[in-house]
């Protein structure tokens, strides 16, 4: 009974990760229509950003091989692991330096291009990190990342990341929704569903599409930061377009885009899927088959149900 | 020879076409294998442009479409003649004979399966009207689907055609070729051919060029669009499985993985040409191929997947339409 809570709750650490993105998509595709397929790239610096920065410098007894390594982790103030909180925040700086420029060159040209840009920078930034071994320990990746508030109880860690994952899934919804209710989110809402009024009514679309690129891609860079904490292992085959880009789009279509509520929907159930797919008999539980379930989904509801099982207001 | 004109009106990418040549004329080596591996690159973009070109989407099912096209070979050649693997080689080349039967079977039935799926799926999005990049976002559905089921059928391990070693071929300046490569650009060159013929010589390509001009407009002329879209997929389908193939003989290797690696040398190559610019297509296939090589002699070879993304952000930042695409905006 108690393996089968522990795997729930590992579960829901996951799902809430992918919730993060899934909601940072949101803001890209759902509010402003900013094709991204490159979610993988913002999720690979968020959580390359938050490993190095956290973990101790490298040393010879663990024969770990990178350049630096920034040992917040040692930074509590009466007990309390501020830094982690901290680490997010530099996750999400790390991307937003690297969305704005990459948003200022393709958001004046056809919506298409910003897709073809994002998808390649996923697989150059994992290039990079494969093959610059000084960098951050190439294909054997980093490992024993920090984790934050283990002092209270290291046997049952997961519950205490449980809620570590809770409340900033709480903290960035809630930044979404503020967001994207306010005057700003319904400029964004006006350039997708019409960027020619927005233009005639006197609004600077291409700044605002280049805001709305880099606060997504910083909420991505969060999520980044929160998978690298909980898993405590990253390597650059963790950032393979499947699991880092195609069913984080699977989810936002599942659950509605151009709704947070949507967003975080979609991601637990896809993550649902994904993961109690696998106790089927027989051939079901192929990991392929989940691949050919994804694009299905992402065709089926662009055809039948484009605005998701829980359409926007 | 208008397209020229364009290239020397633009410091910067004469500059650039001046760094190309004189590293060219030091590594002529790597000029010889860009022309040939870009010939690929040039026939597969050619088929991505007039889908983007004339859909206006971009199909991001195209590289799995390559990918789909050689398994499918692999598993005719296999079921027609399970002891391909004992016959003789062609001439000076590692394939078998069989897979030159086989080929012209597996690319039409690929260009027929490109024409279901604009029934089953693209069609209805053309119906509801949807948006260019909602109609890319499902190609990307189709693109992980359509790689899901070949992992799912034929595993993810590489494979490889029946093939036998062979000697490459020494020629002068240090130029050293496997001789597949020559035959495969060859043919690359012909189809390329074959399609402008088609293109610009036949009734078809006039119908062709009206509907990628103004859709409107031929319709009001009698052109029968919907049926028109068909063909634009039957010869994108056939160009793309032409090309898939043909690398995976020259690489001697199919993965899983390849159709969607190639998306980024080929959406560099369709931007470089102009979007929907056939003859541009090819021209920018071949740059693209001559700038990966080239870039081998002095970097990293596992860094040409980052080539091709700096080229497609240089030309992103130059010239948007694609350096020998139309002066204005086309689309």
């Amino acid at each position: 009974m108690d393996s089968i809570l522990y795997f729930l709750i590992g579960f829901f650490i996951m799902s809430g990760i992918y919730s993060v993105f899934s909601v940072g998509l949101n803001i890209h595709w759902g509010h402003t229509g900013l094709f991204n397929i490159g979610i993988a790239s913002f999720f690979l610096l968020g959580s390359y950003t938050a490993a190095i920065i956290s973990s101790p410098p490298p040393s010879l007894e663990k024969y770990e091989e990178y350049i630096w390594g920034g040992n917040l982790s040692q930074l509590s103030v009466l007990g309390i692991d501020i830094w982690f909180p901290i680490i997010l925040l530099l996750s999400a700086i790390i991307c937003i330096l690297v969305a704005i420029p990459l948003a200022i060159i393709t958001i004046r040209l056809k919506e298409d291009y910003l897709a073809l840009v994002t998808l390649g920078l996923a697989e150059t930034l994992r290039i990079i990190f494969v093959n610059e071994t000084w960098l951050a320990n190439g294909t054997r990746g980093l490992y024993s990342i920090p984790r934050p508030f283990d002092f209270i109880d290291r046997g049952n860690y997961d519950y205490i990341y449980f809620v570590v994952v809770m409340i900033t899934l709480l903290f960035v919804y809630f930044i979404a929704e503020k967001a994207t209710n306010s005057p700003w989110g319904r400029v964004l809402r006006g350039i997708r569903d019409n960027e020619n009024t927005m233009i005639s009514s006197g609004k600077n679309v291409l700044r605002f599409k280049v805001e709305a690129f880099a606060f997504g891609a910083g909420i991505m860079g969060i999520g980044g930061a929160l998978f690298t904490h909980g898993k405590r292992f990253i390597d650059p085959i963790t950032f393979e377009p499947m699991l880092a880009t195609f069913i984080i789009w699977s989810m936002l279509m599942v659950g509605g885009s151009g709704n947070n509520r949507g967003a975080v929907f979609g991601a637990f159930l896809m993550w649902g899927i994904w993961t109690f797919t696998q106790f089927l008999p027989g051939f079901l539980s192929d990991a392929n088959l989940r691949f050919v379930f994804v694009g299905m989904i992402i065709i089926l509801f662009q055809l039948y149900k484009p605005n998701g099982v829980i359409p926007a207001k | 020879m208008k397209y020229f004109d364009i290239i020397f009106e633009n410091k910067t990418i004469l500059l650039l076409f001046w760094i190309i040549l004189i590293l060219s004329l030091m590594k002529p080596w790597l000029f010889v294998n860009g022309i040939l591996i870009g010939s690929l690159y040039a026939l597969g973009s050619i088929g991505l442009s007039l889908i983007y070109g004339n859909l206006k989407f971009a199909n991001m099912a195209h590289g799995d479409f390559m990918t789909l096209s050689s398994y499918v070979a692999l598993a005719l050649l296999l079921f027609f003649f399970p002891n391909s693997e004992q016959s003789p080689s062609v001439g000076p080349f590692t394939f078998k004979y069989e897979l030159l039967i086989i080929i012209p079977i597996a690319v039409v039935l690929i260009g027929f399966l490109a024409v279901l799926f604009d029934k089953l799926i693209y069609k209805k999005l053309r119906d509801l009207g949807a948006a260019p990049a909602a109609i890319a976002l499902t190609s990307l559905g189709l693109a992980v689907g359509l790689r899901g089921l070949i992992q799912f059928i034929w595993g993810t391990d590489s494979t490889s055609f029946p093939r036998e070693s062979k000697l490459f071929w020494d020629l002068p300046f240090k130029v050293k070729i496997p001789p597949d490569m020559f035959f495969c650009a060859i043919v690359a060159f012909i189809i390329a051919i074959a399609f402008y013929f088609v293109l610009f010589k036949t009734k078809l390509g006039k119908a062709i060029r009206a509907t990628s001009d103004n859709p409107d407009l031929a319709r009001i002329t009698g052109i029968n669009t919907e049926k028109i879209i068909l063909y634009i997929w039957f010869i994108g389908g056939i160009l793309a499985a032409t090309s898939g193939i043909l690398i995976s003989v020259q690489q001697a290797i199919i993965t899983p993985v390849m159709g969607w690696k190639i998306l980024i040398p080929l959406f560099a190559a369709v931007i470089v040409g102009g979007i929907g610019n056939p003859i541009g297509a090819l021209m920018g296939g071949l740059l693209i191929g001559i700038t990966g090589e080239l870039a081998t002699g002095w970097i990293n070879p596992s860094y040409k997947p980052a080539v091709y993304f700096l080229v497609l952000l240089i030309v992103l930042l130059l010239r948007p339409n694609g350096i020998l695409g139309s002066k204005g905006r086309q689309f």
